[in-house]
């Protein structure tokens, strides 16, 4: 029986509490995070041990111990005040001009700085989708920067630039333009390739099918022994091309094959609406291609580009393998300079390599992931 | 005034739909008739052979990783192309097997909720991808293995290994003939191990009894060889490298150029697989794990009966084609000069012979077939996992 007065009912709301601290905060952060379970626990555990054991000997190598100036090997052998030394950072700096240029004349050295120059304005303005007149700007870029660079680099006598034979070419220059030459050539062919492909065309389709297929089934080295070994069989003994025009041949016919399927992507992903909607406005076949379907193909497949140019930004270190100066090269060539020979060279040298490839790909990389966020975000709208 | 006679809308199209692909026989026939007139003037005159007659004449280099027998004074260039290949092969198929063990694992650790965990793999991943193949593989082998102390000071491992700048060093498994018996037991057990697992999926299918099967499997794969072993009288015994003046003999060595490219294949191509793993998991849509959890499934047998077994039909595709990749860039190995298919053949032999044409025609047609293999394989076992629709 129930006393009268006594009321199990709550009037009054009860009072919010604070959640417990252990749930919130940094606390409630790394129980939920790194410490929520035992299995939990030991991996956190490990994993600390990993970057303990990992991170502060790289550190030292890389920046405390590390050897910023001097003259010869001398400055990056174990001494008195330097023990251990790390990294040997004069050995760059010494043969950092070398790194960017290869053998290319002093005095001409401007023309290569330009041509930089030219190039980070081209990409610049295509990269930027907000930019003004980027039409313009593809034609810049794929028409006026070819032409422009090859009078640069090359050299037109008759103008006052004196020729620069490719056999002097080097360094970060020849990768630079080897990946630009891919880039440059491999989206039109591609384009051609990919459309080539949806053909209704047998003898176009079969072509293109056949050649994507053939090229995207053999190695990019076994491509470039080709060009390099047997195009100059193909041709006339007059007209063989010299060394690094044969590599660029292979790395552009590569990479427009790998092009053709990312853009052959882009193209499934266009609504056959489209396609009959230009059909229906009598748009011929071209017009069609160029003013609605190919925009828009290549703007769903931008992230796919950028990660296709990724690959063959890192693909053209193996010109190296058919005796070409790129900068990975320059960086084997370097390494093997008895002034400068010790120990922790080789490893100074392709730290230092290392270094430039994940900043230009990740660089790359995130810009593919910020395009696609956007694309994303315009196609939720 | 007649009218001017205009053909219909759609012949006109076929016409020039005609006349664009005669144009394209024309040009690629003129192109490759020019290859081969010019091909043919210009082989003349450096007075190199063609056809395929040099593959049978003797060879005259040496090899230094031959897993057939091989010898520089007898072979022929026909035996140094098997000899490459099957380089070519051991290297790709055990970087294989590597990569996919680790770039799983990558790929698990990745979507891990240990914040710590997820991090560094995802630190890894982004280093390893964004830095090219055969930079790592210089690294790894000028670098790292032969920047090893050199025969005299070698590192000995315990269990009679040696470690040098030359390669490492192990003792070699010498079987007796009494062996067979073992590897017979061997075999026995896996095909027994398979069928009580067959036998075990149907129980539960019928009686929904869960299979206990790991026991089992232990006692057939393990103990079974091993009892058959001991009572064969331990049919096995090593022979030990042994530390000469200049070099060592006997034992069994893994060349540094092998290890090496070995190593930089695997840790490239995990770091892709492990993306293809992540992006596999995550195209899982929530809800299945949620109704696995809400049907009283621990999270384990969620991972394993309900989400992986839909992630593979999702992950099967782009990890086939980084196992085509692993093969293809297995021929970086002609950077450091470990035999394989490109440095034996597209190299030594194409020096010697100076048949570019033959020998790059061969290389291709071989890397294509590899492909073409692995596609198929990879299309079965995507067939296997594909799960049926309704």
């Amino acid at each position: 029986m129930v006393a009268a007065d006594r009321i199990y009912l709550r009037e009054a709301p009860a009072k919010l509490l604070p959640a417990p601290v252990a749930s919130t905060g940094v606390v409630g952060w790394v129980r939920a995070n790194l410490f929520s379970s035992p299995g939990n626990i030991a991996l956190t555990v490990i994993c600390a041990a990993l970057i303990v054991w990992i991170v502060p000997p790289l550190l030292r190598f890389f920046f405390f111990d590390a050897v910023w100036s001097g003259a010869d090997r001398e400055a990056c052998l174990p001494s008195a005040q330097n023990p251990e030394p790390g990294a040997c950072w004069a050995f760059i700096r010494a043969w950092s001009s070398y790194f960017t240029y290869g053998f290319y004349p002093l005095g001409e050295r401007w023309r290569v700085d330009l041509f930089f120059f030219l190039l980070a304005f081209g990409i610049a303005w295509l990269a930027w989708l907000g930019a003004p007149r980027r039409d313009i700007g593809a034609i810049y870029f794929f028409i006026v920067l070819p032409i422009l660079s090859y009078v640069l680099l090359s050299g037109v006598p008759i103008i006052g630039l004196p020729d620069v034979p490719t056999s002097l070419w080097g360094g970060i220059l020849v990768t630079i333009v080897v990946a630009t030459v891919g880039i440059v050539a491999s989206l039109p062919l591609g384009i051609l390739l990919a459309l080539g492909r949806r053909s209704e065309m047998p003898a176009v389709r079969l072509f293109s099918v056949t050649f994507i297929e053939f090229v995207r089934g053999v190695p990019l080295i076994t491509v470039l022994f080709m060009a390099s070994v047997m195009l100059p069989l193909f041709v006339p003994d007059r007209l063989a091309p010299d060394k690094l025009v044969r590599a660029l041949i292979g790395v552009a016919l590569f990479a427009s094959a790998y092009m053709a399927e990312v853009v052959r992507g882009g193209l499934l992903s266009i609504p056959r609406g489209q396609y009959e909607a230009a059909q229906a406005l009598a748009l011929p076949y071209w017009r069609m291609m160029a003013l609605v379907i190919l925009p828009q193909a290549l703007r769903v497949t931008l992230p796919n580009i950028v990660n296709t140019f990724i690959g063959l930004f890192k693909d053209t270190t193996l010109v190296f393998i058919v005796g070409i100066f790129d900068f990975l090269r320059t960086i084997e060539a370097a390494r093997g300079d008895p002034h400068w020979a010790t120990p922790i060279t080789s490893v100074t040298g392709y730290a230092f390599a290392a270094v430039f490839y994940f900043v230009c790909c990740y660089g790359m990389s995130r810009y593919s992931r910020n395009v696609e966020a956007r694309l994303a975000r315009a196609h939720r709208r | 005034m007649p009218k001017m006679l205009q053909l219909p809308l759609r012949s006109r199209q076929q016409w020039a739909s005609i006349a664009l692909q005669a144009a394209l026989v024309v040009v690629i026939g003129g192109l490759a008739y020019g290859a081969f007139i010019n091909a043919a003037d210009n082989l003349a005159k450096a007075h190199i052979a063609s056809g395929f007659r040099f593959w049978d004449n003797t060879a005259g280099f040496d090899i230094s990783q031959t897993l057939i027998g091989y010898s520089p004074s007898t072979s022929t260039f026909g035996r140094a192309f098997w000899v490459g290949l099957l380089n070519t092969l051991l290297v790709a198929s055990l970087g294989i097997v590597l990569a996919t063990a680790l770039g799983f694992t990558v790929g698990i650790a990745r979507l891990s909720r240990n914040w710590l965990v997820a991090r560094l793999a995802g630190g890894y991943v982004e280093l390893i991808r964004n830095v090219p193949l055969l930079l790592q593989i210089l690294f790894w082998y000028n670098a790292v293995l032969k920047s090893l102390p050199d025969l005299h000071s070698s590192i000995s491992i315990s269990g009679g290994a040696f470690l040098n700048n030359r390669g490492l060093f192990l003792p070699r498994p010498e079987f007796a003939d009494k062996f067979d018996y073992v590897a017979a037991a061997l075999v026995f057990g896996i095909v027994a191990t398979l069928a009580v697992r067959i036998w075990a999926r149907r129980r539960q299918e019928r009686t929904g009894q869960p299979p206990r099967t790991l026991s089992f499997a232990f006692g057939l794969i393990v103990v079974l060889p091993l009892l058959v072993f001991f009572a064969a009288g331990a049919p096995l015994s090593f022979s030990f490298p042994d530390m000469g003046r200049f070099n060592i003999r006997g034992g069994t060595e893994i060349l540094p150029e092998f290890a090496a490219l070995l190593v930089a294949l695997t840790i490239y191509t995990a770091a892709f697989i492990a993306e293809v793993v992540r992006a596999g998991i995550l195209a899982v849509s929530q809800g299945q794990t949620e109704a696995a959890q809400a049907l009283g499934l621990r999270s384990g047998s969620t991972l394993r009966l309900v989400v992986v077994p839909q992630a593979m039909r999702v992950i099967v595709p782009p990890l086939t084609s980084q196992y085509l990749n692993l093969i293809k860039n297995s021929s970086l190995a002609v950077a450091i000069g470990y035999p394989d298919l490109v440095q034996v053949f597209a190299g030594s032999v194409l020096n010697i012979t100076g048949q570019a044409v033959e020998v790059i025609a061969i290389t291709m047609a071989v890397y294509l077939f590899l492909s073409l293999v692995t596609s198929l394989l990879m299309n079965l076992y995507g067939r296997t996992v594909g799960i049926v629709e309704r």
